[in-house]
């Protein structure tokens, strides 16, 4: 597991229902892209994170493949319609296996 | 092509004209809080989508390093058997205004202390731990949440009493040529402020953002390192983390933003 990885989410507290909200999330993350050298002259083995996926009571609402330009530290953020109250959970996939993950309650009336 | 007088006269009118207009946009601009006098925040020199990430407190990757450092604060470290909470507080309040200080002139130590040195002297003599390395991930998320602190607040450095010596050794280090290229600092953020220099564009050189969250390090870093970075690329050898020499200088280049709000940990290209 890359070191120092935490997952950051927000997500409204409360919405109308059929309002389009916008959740923004950003994880620490080294994002190694392996094109690099070392110090030595070898090429840093490569360590990212290479699939983000978002569910909404289950049923999946957005993902993304990210290849080896994405940033460190990277930042996504997504629209998604909201006809009942429940909960987001997000996943994010390492190259070592290893999933985070972070979840967020919203309220719709 | 070829042209006769007409064209080419017209197309110099439309060149000029496009740079008056540019000009008188750039006059125009009001960066609020970010200008003071002829001091602009290297704020003023990025673009929108950059600038829009430090706005969002929550986009702003800069802002890990701050939530790391609230950690380390209360973590207890060293043979004393205190953290920072212990002499401080909880919650880092009364770190309130500290960036906008610093540098100090420290009567005891005799020189001058910036927010790294002095979180090194608690660490070594207060707590009885071991100093950070100036770089370490420890060392930036400490002084990005200290500074953090004075979010918004304008800097206001003593120069003059006992600061005055380290002050006046700063300002030499400024307009002093250095390295195979034979540049000061001056050169290229006093002289051609605003212009570019292959494909940057030269900013006033201002440090009331740092630690600053540069995008293309991918992470926050130090002043110093800035300093290290610009020396290196006139081919000079940068001096240590830390040195006397940065140390001066620090304090010289943040009084030339005298005024400036602090933004750490600001964004920068």
């Amino acid at each position: 597991m890359a070191k120092n990885v935490k997952p950051r989410v927000r997500v409204p507290k409360k919405a109308a229902k059929g309002d389009i909200i916008e959740i923004k999330t950003l994880i620490s993350h080294k994002m190694e892209s392996g094109r690099r050298k070392g110090k030595d002259g070898k090429l840093v083995p490569r360590s990212i994170i290479n699939k983000f996926s978002a569910t909404f009571n289950g049923k999946p609402v957005f993902s993304a493949d990210w290849a080896p330009s994405v940033s460190a530290n990277p930042y996504m953020s997504f629209f998604a319609k909201v006809d009942e109250s429940g909960e987001f959970a997000f996943e994010w996939i390492d190259d070592d296996g290893s999933v985070y993950k972070s979840a967020a309650k919203i309220t719709v009336a | 092509m070829k042209m006769n007088w007409k064209q080419i006269s017209f197309l110099y009118a439309a060149i000029a004209f496009g740079v008056s207009a540019f000009a008188a946009n750039a006059d125009a601009a009001d960066w609020g809080a970010y200008q003071v006098g002829d001091h602009r925040s290297g704020y003023t020199y990025m673009t929108d989508e950059t600038r829009a990430m430090q706005n969002d407190n929550f986009q702003n990757p800069g802002m890990l390093w701050v939530e790391q450092g609230s950690e380390l604060w209360s973590k207890v470290d060293g043979k004393a058997g205190k953290s920072c909470a212990s002499c401080h507080g909880d919650s880092g309040d009364s770190m309130k205004g500290v960036a906008t200080r610093y540098p100090v002139f420290d009567q005891n130590a005799g020189e001058i202390q910036d927010v790294e040195s002095q979180i090194n002297f608690c660490l070594e003599k207060r707590m009885e731990a071991k100093p950070y390395k100036w770089e370490s991930s420890e060392m930036l998320s400490m002084t990005t949440f200290i500074n953090y602190q004075s979010l918004g607040m304008p800097v206001n450095v003593k120069v003059d009493g006992p600061a005055a010596a380290a002050f006046e050794k700063g300002k030499a280090f400024y307009y002093e040529r250095r390295g195979q290229l034979d540049m000061a600092c001056k050169h290229c953020h006093e002289d051609n402020e605003g212009g570019m220099i292959r494909a940057n564009l030269l900013s006033q050189g201002q440090i009331n953002g740092f630690p600053t969250y540069r995008l293309k390090w991918q992470k926050v870093g130090s002043v110093h390192r800035r300093f290290r970075g610009c020396n290196s690329m006139v081919r000079a050898k940068p001096f240590a983390y830390g040195s006397e020499e940065y140390m001066n200088l620090e304090l010289y280049v943040k009084w030339r933003g005298q005024g400036l709000p602090i933004e750490a940990p600001a964004v920068r290209n």
